[in-house]
């Protein structure tokens, strides 16, 4: 399985993507620089963490509207698994790719702590290592993470099933505590939570692991 | 030279000098070295080179003291941080540096820009930064602007670090009454670097291209190495267009940027422009480097219009470096730097004149001779005076005036050992996936080496009440307990920064602090074979001659072998024996017991034995690297019940305590100590006995009941929870 790592100016989790990556795929993941005129076809896009453009305008805003997203929108309209995980999720929201918006947290603070989510569902290319309602513990590390839609948005999120992990506690005022969603293809999966931080021993938890380890199976070809 | 001003100046040259931060006499020497009426430039610039942030002019004499060699020390103090080898061709880049006069002005962005700047220091020398620490110091709680600060200090910190993509995983945070006008802010970065490519900041090359890359130049941070030379009054808030504003996104850019430049061989000097900017980074290197440097002021890039030669020359924007590159190789670095989206400008050239020419609208606004603005700056020999001798109290003066249990949780439950959860949760201590024991985890912070199984070990340590009550001892438990920290965790110490912050040198009691800190810390760094890398001086830490705490905090770095044999402070488990390493005497001299229960911050320190100090260590390193050590952690602020308390609440698991309930063996704060958790017992105080290291069985663990002999007992929630809840409702103004 061939993976590819997205690289903005302001990227930067994309070494600990790549390592969780290279680990359950066997196989160095491409870094694609957003300015790259080259990007081979791969089996599963990454937009990593970070504070893409700084942050600056809106998370993720800036990298929403860069060139490479086009590609991203086109790769995604052909079937391509694409991960956002933090700053790539909020990217994924910006782009459109993902319903809802990604506010400033409810305690106006940035929040780095271990936290508890619960999996919501297993049948996706994501979670098919994991059973529905798993607890999986994984840090977050963000300070604009809390998930809000419009009633009708939220109503369909959770109707069509497209919520894929839940926090267990309030972390960041999220309605619904949601971490994480699926689009409706549930191809295209973002998320606060790092799961590339939750692959080692040495980091506290291998929760995360099975997400990357599900994918590779999935994507094997 | 002397203290004393021997030059009378006419009125208008007084004016003029004290615009610049000078005495009459620097002035009446300045005069002498330009051989001629200084344009404005000039002066500025002789203020900068002079201050005492950038000259070091109280402090050089002292820290030639300190001992700065070893057989890991690649670099020493002098460059933009220090270098340690850690051996498999990898070398440590590392340095403390203090932001606190314009961190107090102005909380997020004296933060913020204190932390961009240590990062430059790091990643000037060819260093990834991999972790963050820092060091903190703010008045008492009560105090009106206490909240404020914290709050902007720790946002301004977290943002930056955050932004940068590099962990802060560790550090200490004070509060006393001496810091209400003048906090302290600390940043350390540690970086990890090919040990054959570092890069250094003196000039070579005559006709070599001088470059700057970076953010552009603007007004911001003016003469601000003057300000943090200065003392405060009331009026410093009106010093707020001195205090420097930060960017991450351009340091983020600017760090990828120069770390790619730094995989060619186009280099030949590069320093960042940190205090006094352009001025001090040109004339630095052309000093090292013994050549001149020509600049055409029109070419460095700007943010604003008609900004004078002055303005530019000392503007402390910041994110920005200065390179002498190879010849011919302007193209190749221009291109990196347009990909990272950041200016690039050629903006003169050395020469072999050793004089710094700059224009400005092809006007000559500055002609003068690079050596004496460096060599010949004024060194002061202040007068000291030494701290009176402080008495040792004795702990059976001071008895329980409650169960052990009640004062325990008073204690954790105070602003001094209060979680400081709140503050670190703002700092992402995970990016780059390395963090092995992140804040509260371990005695020190461990960071794992990108793909390999050993890792480094981070500490900052100091205790200011013990400085101010015996400076000498105050010195020496400094860079022992940073030595016994990363001890604790199973790490070898390495080497040490010291960031010395003090009052005004030109009272000879705060000099005397100084020097006997200065001679404490040199004693353990001697003793414990542990050198001073790196370090920086902050004197004038006072507001209307109210002088801070003498603070020498110490940053360290150790090395583990094998990550996986760390110690952490946690109890692991039921059932395990807990052991006292290290000698009680019950010394409560400035323990936090006195301070917190009777409202006393009287007597001796406890004294430091730095050859029990490095025998205990020794001990109890080996044991970890053994694999005997189930947990482990230093004896240090609030004494042995503290620690224990400490090593519960991290774990939730409780202990049942073989100890009386005598304060001094609670409670006293003597030095050298650890708690080890262990399975092998008996076989540890064997080989302790064969040490000569005092060892003593002092309970087991188990249960959810922190326990001691009689009925003093306290649940191991009942302590979290006055351990957590201070600081967030402080924070939170529900005090």
């Amino acid at each position: 399985m061939q993976s590819a790592i997205i690289v903005f100016p302001g990227s930067n989790r994309e070494r600990d993507a790549a390592v969780a990556l290279r680990r359950a795929t066997g196989r160095e993941p491409l870094h694609i620089w957003h300015k790259d005129a080259d990007f081979p076809k791969v089996d599963l896009i990454v937009i990593p963490g970070g504070f893409s453009y700084g942050d600056y305008l809106r998370c993720g805003a800036m990298a929403a509207h860069s060139p490479i997203m086009q590609e991203v929108k086109k790769r995604a309209q052909e079937g391509v698994p694409i991960l956002g995980i933090c700053n790539g999720f909020q990217i994924l929201v910006e782009a459109q790719l993902l319903p809802g918006a990604l506010l400033r947290n409810a305690s106006l603070k940035f929040v780095c702590r271990k936290v508890k989510l619960t999996v919501e569902r297993s049948d996706t290319i994501f979670t098919r290592r994991y059973n529905a309602g798993d607890v999986m513990s994984v840090p977050v590390a963000h300070g604009e993470g809390n998930f809000v839609a419009d009633a009708e948005t939220l109503a369909r999120i959770e109707g069509e099933g497209l919520v894929a992990f839940r926090y267990v506690e309030d972390t960041n005022g999220s309605m619904n505590r949601i971490a994480g969603i699926f689009d409706p293809t549930k191809r295209i999966l973002g998320l606060m939570p790092h799961p590339e931080d939750a692959t080692d021993p040495l980091h506290g938890s291998t929760d995360g692991k099975a997400l990357f380890a599900g994918l590779t199976e999935a994507l094997a070809a | 030279m002397s203290e004393q001003n021997q030059a009378k100046l006419a009125p208008e040259d007084e004016a003029l000098a004290r615009e610049h931060g000078l005495s009459p006499d620097e002035f009446a020497r300045a005069l002498a070295i330009v051989g001629r009426r200084p344009t404005k430039t000039e002066l500025g610039i002789f203020g900068a080179m002079w201050s005492e942030h950038c000259s070091y002019k109280s402090s050089r004499n002292w820290l030639k003291k300190l001992p700065t060699e070893g057989s890991q020390v690649i670099c020493g103090p002098g460059e933009n941080a220090g270098v340690v080898d850690i051996g498999e061709g990898q070398a440590l880049v590392f340095k403390m540096e203090s932001h606190n006069h314009p961190s107090f002005i102005e909380p997020y962005q004296g933060a913020a820009t204190g932390v961009g700047g240590i990062m430059r220091d790091v990643f000037t020398m060819g260093a990834r930064p991999i972790a963050n620490m820092n060091a903190l110091r703010f008045g008492d709680p009560s105090h009106p602007l206490t909240r404020h600060l914290v709050a902007g200090v720790v946002a301004g910190i977290g943002d930056y670090g955050n932004c940068m993509g590099v962990p802060t995983v560790g550090g200490e945070t004070n509060f006393h009454a001496a810091y209400n006008g003048n906090i302290l802010v600390n940043a350390m970065t540690v970086g990890l670097a090919d040990a054959s490519r570092i890069f250094y900041s003196a000039a070579a090359g005559v006709g070599n291209p001088v470059v700057y890359v970076g953010s552009k130049t603007g007004r911001d941070g003016i003469k601000g190495a003057v300000m943090a030379s200065d003392v405060f009054t009331e009026d410093s808030a009106s010093q707020r267009p001195t205090v420097q504003v930060g960017d991450p996104f351009t340091e983020k850019l600017l760090l990828e940027a120069c770390l790619e430049l730094m995989e060619t061989d186009a280099i030949v000097a590069i320093q960042d422009m940190g205090a006094a900017g352009l001025t001090s980074s040109s004339i630095e290197m052309a000093a090292k480097g013994k050549v001149g440097i020509d600049i055409d002021l029109d070419l460095v890039p700007q943010r604003e219009t008609g900004m004078s030669a002055y303005e530019i020359m000392l503007s402390e924007s910041q994110e920005r470096m200065l390179i002498i590159l190879k010849p011919g190789r302007e193209a190749d670095a221009a291109a990196i730097f347009r990909k990272w989206e950041l200016d690039f400008a050629v903006i003169g050239r050395l020469t072999d004149t050793r004089r710094l020419i700059l224009k400005r609208h092809g006007k000559v606004e500055a002609d003068l001779p690079v050596d004496p603005l460096v060599d010949e700056a004024p060194r002061y020999n202040r007068p000291t005076e030494p701290t009176p001798p402080a008495e040792r109290i004795r702990a059976a003066d001071y008895p329980l005036p409650s169960p052990a249990a009640t004062v325990l949780l008073k204690l954790v439950g105070c602003p001094d050992l209060a979680s400081r959860r709140w503050i670190w949760e703002q700092y992402d201590s995970l990016v780059r996936g390395d963090t092995s024991a992140g804040p509260g985890e371990a005695d020190a912070a461990i960071v794992r080496l990108p793909d390999s199984d050993r890792a480094i070990a981070i500490t900052t340590d100091c205790t200011p009440r013990y400085c101010l009550a015996d400076p000498e001892t105050g010195g020496r438990q400094a860079v022992a307990e940073a030595w016994r920290n990363l001890t604790a965790a199973g790490a070898r110490p390495i080497a040490v920064t010291d960031n010395m912050n003090f009052g005004s040198p030109e009272r000879p009691r705060i000099m005397g602090q100084f020097a006997l800190c200065i001679a404490g810390m040199s004693d353990a760094c001697r003793a414990l074979d542990f050198p001073v890398v790196s370090g920086n001086v902050s004197l004038y830490n006072e507001t209307n001659g109210e002088p801070i705490l003498p603070t020498p905090a110490i940053g360290a770095v150790g090395l583990v072998d094998d990550v996986h044999r760390v110690a952490r402070i946690g109890f692991p488990a039921a059932g395990l024996a807990i052991l006292l390493v290290g000698e009680t005497k019950g010394e409560v001299g400035q323990s936090l017991y006195l301070r917190e229960i009777y409202g006393k911050e009287i007597g001796a320190p406890p004294p430091v034995d730095l050859k029990a100090e490095r025998r205990n260590g020794d001990f109890v390193r080996e044991a970890i690297s053994d694999g005997a050590v189930a947990a482990c952690h230093d004896v240090s602020d609030g004494g042995l019940l503290v620690a224990l308390a400490e090593m519960a609440m991290a774990s939730g698991i409780g202990a049942k305590l073989a100890l009386p309930s005598e304060p001094g063996l609670l409670f006293g704060e003597d030095q050298g100590r650890y708690i080890i958790v262990t399975a092998e017992a008996r076989s540890l105080e064997s080989k302790a006995a064969a040490a000569g290291v005092p060892v003593r069985r002092i309970g087991t663990t188990g249960g959810d009941v922190l326990s001691l002999e009689g009925d003093s007992a306290i649940t191991v929630a009942a302590l979290m929870v006055a351990n957590e809840s201070w600081l967030p409702n402080y924070m939170a103004g529900k005090d």
